[in-house]
């Protein structure tokens, strides 16, 4: 069986491995010791880093599975078909890492299984919970004909191709349902979160902005994959995606915008307190800037522009998702008298998540036939 | 394009598949909007209130006996808490994994007079306020937070929690707290010593209270005593009953001001603890953000949506596809 040509002893896979035992550590440590001696969480900020950056940052991140799923298999924009694979495993990684990492926040990790057998309809959280649950597996699915492909079960291979359609179908559903709802997860605490976020719009606004952080985590790694493992760049997909950032931006800024003028009113934005500066920032980095270089054709057809255009919008989002679930936090918290800030055992674990990322998926593009097109 | 067998098959699967999630999901729709027929709760005064923290020692030692709201199997005598390095006993700052009901002082200026609001200060208790429609309740993944239909206490059921505490991001009134310290931890609330009714007994703070500043009833009843309080004139005598709401045991004594506020009859759509007091409720802690909204609706609203959702995106969804499927053969054969 052909293995592809990718070195696995590099300086940087070793730096991988380290982070990963570091974090390994931290997980035993958290899980014999408690929250209390692992994080800085306390019960003011009952969620913290774990919360606003693995789950609904790493989520978010995975949203380009069932973007670029949906656009070959069930819109059959078949252009995309060379990016499938990658976009799926990328998701598949996001959501066993975002459900690991939900683990471990868990005061009592092994019963994590509960939601699915113990029902609780009014609960947002037991939304969440079964729709990890069910596209964590719809993700495994639609990754299992490149496994069948390598093991050569030719048989399954061809069983799972013939199901795809339905399959992806049933993951773009979860996943509309699941980005959604992560943002109706704060919808019952108006008096908590800054206004500069809350919203009866946040689950249209969670659901927009992972799809526009879905189309630039799959133009981003395609771009970062052809260069480490150099493989042609497929410069129309990834312009025909950029095209299609454009139109989500566009959505995404007058939705921002509408909330904020209905909402607390454009001057809270000004306010200069620490809270209004993160809402800037976030406006800045992951909305205005990327509209405005995505609205001009030069930069939307350049690929050092839209590798820097995806940067921006993984970053702009990804504060985002910390505002709402850490940052939005802060001034009522304080009022109370309470900060939080992440331990650094809290960090190491969420730096062994993304390092576990990446080593899965270098493991992937040498064993497995992640890009099927490039082989041609 | 004309629809064969197999994708009718296939469409009225996903329909089928709908109407099941939205069956599943109106099934178990209901919180409850209503105080229930036998709610009890408390009713606090502040102006009796002398600070003594007897309710907290008592509220200690009842609630340590399995079935309390404290009760750890493996613990040597009481849940003290220990805050500060200075060696003082039972020193709680503030609702801990230990103490789930707390006095403090709140105050204005100089703080020099008792129930003032300029330069003044007030005494408060705090704990769980067993809301109407509990917003810690409604967020339950597993139902380990539960209201008794019948007397409306809101309750922790231990074995089904698995520690995601949306329940203290939730509940607007900061009460749920965990146990941080232990690697099996709990969350810990006031259950309103519910373990102690077949014995014919009542809330533990209530029995202590020596002036009638904490007393335990029908909420139907608190809240007509309550009603009687704020009609009184400062000055006057009035017998204030001492323990229970019908308790023949009276407390007479002048009436100080009040703030015309019963607190919790109507914040977050109502609540089973109920408070009075000489000076605002934003003084005494209580979140001046919270309204009478009633926080379960909130994310109704959203889950309300979703068998609408699936419906939309399978049907719409198997839809894009047949249509797409024919126009792609075409360019590609």
């Amino acid at each position: 069986m052909k293995q592809h040509d990718i070195k696995m002893m590099t300086p940087t896979t070793i730096g991988l491995i380290v982070v990963m035992a570091a974090g390994a550590f931290v997980a035993v440590y958290r899980l014999f010791r408690g929250l209390g001696a692992a994080t800085n969480l306390n019960n003011l900020w009952p969620w913290g880093f774990w919360i606003g950056m693995d789950v609904l940052g790493g989520v978010a991140m995975a949203a380009g599975g069932f973007v670029i799923a949906g656009a070959v298999y069930i819109l059959n924009w078949k252009k995309y078909k060379p990016i499938v694979r990658p976009a799926i495993l990328n998701a598949f990684f996001g959501y066993v890492l975002a459900a690991t990492a939900i683990f471990f926040d868990l005061g009592q990790s092994f019963r994590i299984w509960h939601p699915v057998v113990m029902w609780q309809v009014n609960s947002i959280m037991f939304i969440v919970a079964i729709h990890v649950v069910l596209y964590t597996t719809t993700l495994g699915a639609e990754s299992s004909p490149m496994l069948f492909e390598r093991l050569r079960m030719m048989g399954a291979y061809r069983f799972m191709n013939a199901i795809m359609v339905p399959i992806v179908l049933f993951g773009v559903l979860l996943s509309t349902l699941h980005q959604s709802s992560l943002g109706a997860v704060y919808l019952i605490i108006p008096s908590k979160l800054s206004p500069l976020w809350y919203s009866s719009k946040l689950p249209y606004l969670f659901l927009v902005s992972a799809v526009f952080m879905g189309l630039s985590m799959v133009s981003f790694e395609t771009i970062l994959s052809s260069r480490l493992f150099n493989h042609p760049l497929p410069v129309d997909i990834l312009r025909g995606l950029a095209r299609g950032s454009l139109i989500v931006a566009g959505f995404y800024f007058i939705l921002k915008v509408w909330d904020l003028v209905a909402g607390p009113g454009i001057g809270a934005a000004f306010a200069g307190s620490f809270t209004s500066n993160m809402y800037l920032l976030e406006m800045v980095i992951g909305v205005m800037l990327p509209l405005v270089l995505l609205a001009m054709p030069k930069y939307r057809t350049g690929i050092n522009s839209i590798f820097s255009v995806n940067l921006l919008v993984i970053v702009g989002v990804l504060i985002n998702r910390m505002n709402v679930g850490i940052f939005g936090l802060a001034e009522y918290a304080s009022r109370f008298g309470v900060d939080y800030f992440p331990s650094l055992m809290e960090l190491i674990l969420t730096a062994a998540f993304i390092a576990f990322a990446f080593f899965g998926f270098k493991v992937s593009a040498k064993y497995l036939n992640l890009f099927p097109e490039t082989e041609h | 394009m004309s629809m064969n067998r197999r994708d009718f098959l296939k469409a009225a699967a996903v329909g089928g598949g709908a109407i099941l999630a939205s069956q599943a999901v109106s099934a178990g729709a209901s919180m409850p909007r209503e105080l229930p027929p036998e709610a009890v709760g408390i009713l606090y005064d502040a102006t009796l209130c002398i600070g003594c923290k007897s309710c907290m020692v008592n509220c200690k030692i009842q609630n340590s006996v399995p079935g309390g709201a404290l009760y750890l199997p493996d613990r040597k005598g009481l849940p003290y808490d220990f805050s500060s390095p200075d060696n003082i006993w039972d020193d709680a700052r503030d609702l801990s994994s230990k103490t789930v009901n707390i006095i403090k002082v709140c105050k204005n200026g100089t703080g020099e007079h008792k129930d003032e609001t300029e330069n003044g200060f007030s005494l408060v208790k705090q704990h769980c306020m067993h809301c109407i429609s509990p917003a810690c309740v409604s967020v339950c993944p597993v139902s380990a937070l539960r209201k008794d239909p019948k007397n409306g206490v809101v309750y922790y059921v231990e074995d089904r929690c698995i520690g995601c505490r949306y329940c203290m991001l939730a509940c607007p009134f900061r009460i749920p707290r965990y146990e941080y310290e232990s690697a099996s931890p709990r969350v810990r609330k006031c259950q309103l010593c519910r373990h102690r009714y077949d014995e014919g007994k009542y809330s533990a703070c209530c029995e202590y209270c020596p002036t009638g500043a904490s007393i335990f009833g029908k909420v139907t009843d608190l809240r007509k005593e309550a009603a009687k309080r704020l009609t009184l004139k400062p000055g006057e005598e009035y017998s204030f009953p001492v323990q229970t709401v019908g308790s023949k045991e009276k407390s007479r004594r002048l009436v100080s001001k009040y703030i015309n506020h019963l607190y919790g009859m109507k914040e977050a759509g109502g609540t089973q603890y109920l408070l009075l007091a000489g000076v605002p409720f934003e003084m005494l802690g209580f979140d001046k953000n919270i309204s009478e909204q009633v926080l379960p609706d909130l994310t109704w609203a959203y889950i309300s949506k979703i068998p609408a959702v699936i419906a939309t995106v399978l049907i719409g969804g198997a839809a894009t596809w047949a249509v797409t499927r024919g126009r792609n053969k075409d360019k590609e054969e």
